[in-house]
Formats: structure tokens, sequence, C-alpha cells
């Protein structure tokens, strides 16, 4: 077989239909990424062919679409990525363990919490470190207010797509909550740096209880005011409801996972079936929704926002019993000295210069770890020759895949529905594109 | 679950995250197939390829002496403390399988192949296959066979090489639309 076709754009030489994977499913037959027009409109005068982005508003950055209109009717669809390619999996090669920490939460760059912590749980794997209680619960806390802002993020712009632009407003007003509140703990709104190999970057700072428990106490209340706004709002039902629907049986042979497999009624989440952190000791619900429409994807994040919300609560109760306990392993081959004992000791001297200038050295093997970040089953895969940089790093990138579904979730839909789609599978570019 | 009845079964060993069946690379759909009908796998992840050019070549840490004398733009001290085990062939494929269940089992399945040896694509067996093997064909020139639409997913169609190699050039690449090209 000869691998030199030199576009990636749809071929307009109309290929051969096969069969559908198995009865009633939706998925192209041809291949399962590109909707292909139907034959009787292939000659069709008024079939119309139209470049959607990759600059377009609301493709949630650089997204392109090749749409073939018939009318309004979207008949033909194919995806091109890989305009915010940046190279994180060759750049962290190239950089010891301790560094290469910052660069898993720029891949999702909304989800950038656990982003950072796939990568840092999977260098731990392989040292076989173990990380002390109070970071895991911090490392807990941190994830879920970071989900919550994944989901504001998505409900804000996806509903000022539709037209409901003070959504946006109060979305963001919640967002801006969550980064004052990782500002005040780690010192930076994003891509904190916060979670090291071993533990936690820093203690947990004084006064982030208190204005951490007042965010727990409002956020429940902007909920409410989410949902009084949309909920029973008509423009917003008409324009969800059964909109992009996508069976479970396509959701899972696309590889679908997080809130999109939800929203297809298939109850999997896997903080509940394989239990990270301390995902085990926390009372929390798995909502879910079996319509497989853009409304079913809106409801799952609603809910899973209510849900985390009352994770971090938990997570707060125990971490109010556990001050003055370590935050980062006792571990001087791996973690950094404390800074003032860099004065007094010089073995502390001698590990910083070590770690600092070579890196620490990780045992030789290979691992996948997967955990639910906002998007689903975002995984990473290392594989390490000893050496004090990875040889090898992959990110399962959960937005990659919820890209996927889009010609299946398109089948007969609108233009205009295409929008609410595109942005109901919430796909960040910069995990798409890595 | 018996792992030894997998189509082209060649070895298997439990790793720290998941067990991980070696298959021959040509009876790899074979295998997911009987992955996903008989042991429930109903679900493939990720597919990822690795590079091991040059594995294990890096050298143990200590002195390190030229002809001419010490080498002192050697990487010293960044040597290995011990070699890994060297691998069979240069690319390693692993397809990471999970199973809809409590528990969430996860099998990875890996074959191995050299430079310009095809493998069967997957994608009739799990739709989701087509863009990670869309990836790993752009990024790492794996050629899958049998793939309806194996073009560049990531880079630019006319790119030339493929970057997730180890022999791919750092830096020094042309700056593409300048009058240096």
């Amino acid at each position: 077989m000869t691998v030199a076709p030199t576009h990636t754009g749809r071929t307009r030489h109309w290929p051969i239909v096969g069969e559908p994977p198995y009865e009633g499913s939706h998925i192209p037959t041809r291949v399962p990424t590109i909707l292909d027009v139907p034959e009787d409109l292939r000659d069709s005068d008024d079939l119309f062919q139209i470049n959607f982005g990759p600059n377009h508003p609301s493709t949630h950055g650089v997204l392109r679409l090749i749409v073939d209109l018939h009318g309004e009717e979207v008949v033909g669809l194919s995806a091109v990525i890989g305009y915010l390619h940046t190279g994180f999996e060759k750049t962290m090669e190239h950089k010891t363990w301790w560094k290469c920490v910052t660069y898993p939460e720029r891949i999702d760059y909304v989800g950038y919490q656990n982003n950072e912590l796939v990568f840092v749980l999977a260098v731990e794997r392989l040292l076989e470190l173990e990380v002390p209680e109070k970071a895991t619960w911090m490392r807990m806390l941190l994830c879920e207010l970071n989900r919550i802002h994944s989901h504001l993020v998505f409900l804000g712009t996806s509903a000022l797509e539709l037209g409901a632009i003070s959504m946006f407003w109060y979305c963001f007003r919640e967002r801006e909550q969550i980064l004052d509140l990782m500002e005040l703990v780690t010192g930076q709104r994003m891509h904190t740096r916060y979670f090291q190999v071993g533990g936690l970057a820093e203690d947990i700072p004084q006064g982030f209880y208190p204005e951490c428990r007042k965010f727990v106490e409002w956020m429940p209340h902007a909920l409410d005011d989410y949902l009084a706004l949309l909920d029973r709002n008509q423009i917003w039902l008409e324009r969800t409801k059964g909109v992009g629907p996508l069976s479970a049986a396509d959701a899972i042979a696309l590889g679908q996972t997080g809130p999109n497999l939800r929203a297809s009624g298939v109850d999997w989440d896997l903080r509940r079936e394989q239990p990270y952190l301390a995902y085990d000791q926390v009372d929390f619900q798995v909502p879910v929704y079996p319509e497989g429409d853009v409304y079913a994807r809106y409801r799952v994040r609603l809910d899973e926002m209510a849900e985390s919300t009352k994770i971090v609560r938990q997570c707060l109760d125990r971490l109010d019993r556990m001050e003055g306990q370590p935050w980062i392993a006792d571990d001087r081959k791996v973690v950094l000295p404390p800074r003032e004992e860099l004065h007094t000791s010089m073995e502390s001297l001698i590990h910083h210069f070590k770690i600092v200038t070579e890196g620490f050295r990780v045992p030789a093997g290979e691992i996948y770890v997967a955990i639910e970040s906002p998007r689903g089953e975002s995984g990473c895969y290392v594989v390490s020759d000893g050496g004090p940089k990875p040889w090898r790093v992959h990110f399962r990138a959960p937005s990659l895949v919820a890209l996927e579904a889009t010609p299946t979730c398109t089948h007969d839909a609108l233009v205009a529905d295409l929008i609410a789609i595109v942005g109901s599978l919430d796909a960040v570019m910069g995990d798409t594109d890595r | 679950m018996k792992l030894e009845e997998i189509p082209g079964f060649v070895s298997q060993r439990e790793a720290a995250d998941m067990p991980t069946v070696v298959v021959e690379t040509a009876r790899i759909r074979e295998a997911c197939e009987y992955a996903r009908d008989r042991l429930g796998f109903d679900m493939c992840v990720d597919v990822v390829a690795t590079d091991y050019l040059g594995w294990a070549h890096q050298g143990v840490s200590g002195y390190v002496g030229t002809a001419s004398g010490r080498d002192i733009n050697f990487p010293m001290t960044q040597g290995l403390q011990t070699l890994p085990e060297p691998k069979t062939k240069r690319f390693s494929l692993s397809y990471h399988l999970l199973a809809l269940t409590h528990g969430a089992p996860r099998l990875r399945l890996q074959c191995w192949l050299d430079d310009d040896e095809p493998v069967p694509s997957v994608v009739s067996v799990w739709p989701t296959c087509d863009w990670h093997e869309r990836e790993q064909f752009d990024l790492m020139g794996i050629r899958f066979e049998g793939h309806p639409n194996l073009v560049r997913l990531i880079m630019d169609d006319d790119w030339e090489g493929h970057p997730l190699r180890k022999d791919y050039p750092l830096g020094g690449e042309p700056v593409r639309f300048s009058d240096a090209e």
C-alpha cells in the first residue's frame, strides 16, 4: 500500500460506501470521521461547500470544518485539526522530569489542573512514591475547582454561541472567583504548576479555607441562577433538545468518555469506577442522561458542577483537620529540600543542586495513567529509560476523541445546529492538537 | 481471563498499570477483535507508538574518556545508572483497551515493528482508532494497512518527515514562506 495522498480535506471523487458497523449506527460508513454527501445529492447544483474556521468565533479555538450544505441542511462534514500543534510531546522528551510538569497544563488549557495531575501521577507511579494525605486531598480539591471552572467556560461560551450573552457574564463571574482562589493558593490564575512530583509545591496558605468556603456556599445559588436563566428558556430548549443525538453504542464505538458519554446514557465515571486520589472516600453522584443530545450534555455538566461543589466541601472538611501536616513527600532524591535548609546543611545543598541541574532519575518502564478530567478520560503514557528525562510522553486527549464524534452527531442537522453540537462536545483545541 | 488465547499471542507481563500482552504484528486486528468480542474490552482509549531508536545507547554515567582526552561536551553524569533492557525492534505500538465494567479493567496490546513495517489497521474494530492511527502515522510514521483515510492529521499535508521519531532533526528546519527557503 502506498501512503501518499496529498491533502487532508475531503475527497471530491466519491468513494464506495460500506456497511454500517452495526444496526442503527449513525457512524459514517466509509471513514468514521467524515460525513459523505449522500449519493442522490452529489450531482445537485444546490450543494454548497463552506469552510468553517479555523478562525470562526464559534469553533472554540482553531478548528476547521469543511461543510457541505444542501440548503440549510448539513449533508457532508469533515474536520481539519492541527492548527494549534505545539509539539509538547516532543519538547517534553528534552526536558528533565521536574521541568516537564509545566507542559501538561498548557495542553488542555481549560482543564489545566487535571492535566497536571495525570502527568504527576504517572511519574509518581513509576517512582513508586508515596504522597502525603494532605497533598492528596488538596489535589482533589483543586481538581474539582478546576472541573467547575472548565464547565463554566463550556456553559458560558456555548450559551453565548446560541445567543444567550448574559449566561456568559454570569458564568465568568463565578469563574473569576475560582481563578482568584487559584491565585491565592498558587500565585497563578491558570497554569499553576502547583502539583509537584511527591506532593504540592508549597503549603496551603492561610486564609484559603475561609475564602474557599465562601465560594462553596455561593456556588449552589449560582447554579440556581443558571438553571433559571436557561432551563425554562424556550429558545434554549428548542436549540438544544433533540439536536445532535449520539446513541450509547455509537458513543462507545467512537471512544467517547466523560460528560459526552454520560449524556448518552452510559453510567461511567473513572472517579467512581477506578478511584484515584481519595475519590473513594468522598460522597458524590454521577449524573447520567439518556437522551444523548446537546441538552443532555449541558445538563450533565450543570449537574456535575453541583457534585464537584459537594466534593470541594468534603475536601475542605478534611483539610481543616490536617493543619501542620507535610504537604510533600520526604524523599530527597526527588523532592527539593526546604529552602531554609540550604543555608545550614551541605547535604541539602547537594541534593538541591543535583535536582536542579540534572533532574531526578525515574526507573525504567512504561506506564499509562488515566483520570477523569472535565472532558473525559485524560490519559498519560510515559516511557522512561532510567534517565533524568522522559523517553516518550504521550497524552490521551479527550478533546481529540470528542471531535471524532462530530460527523455522527451532525447526521440530519441544520447548519445552525452545527454550532450547538461542536460547542456541546466541549473540545479544547490545545488538547486536540497538542 | 485467559490472555494466552489471544490470537497471535507472543508473551505476557504484569506491568504496574495493566496486564500487557505482546502479539504478532500481522495479527493485531484479530487480537483486537478477540479482546472486544470475547474479553469484553468495549473501548479502545488510545493508540500510541514509541520510537526506541538509540534506546540504551546513552551509556552509563561516570568518567567518559575519548581518544583525545576527556570530552567536556559529553553529558557525563546525565548518563544512566544501569542500562535498560534492549528492545527487539525499533517501534512499539500499544493499544490501551478499557472494559466499561466495575473496576475499569484495562489491557495493553502491544506489537513491535521495524522501520517501514506495516501494521493492520483496527478502524473496523473500533471507529475511534481512525484519528489515533492517523496521528501515529503523522507523527511517528507508522503505516496502518487498510486504514480508510491514512493522511496526516496534525502536521501540514506536505510536511516531510515524522517529528516524534528520534532521528528527526531538532531545530534548523527551514522557515516557511521566507526568502531563505
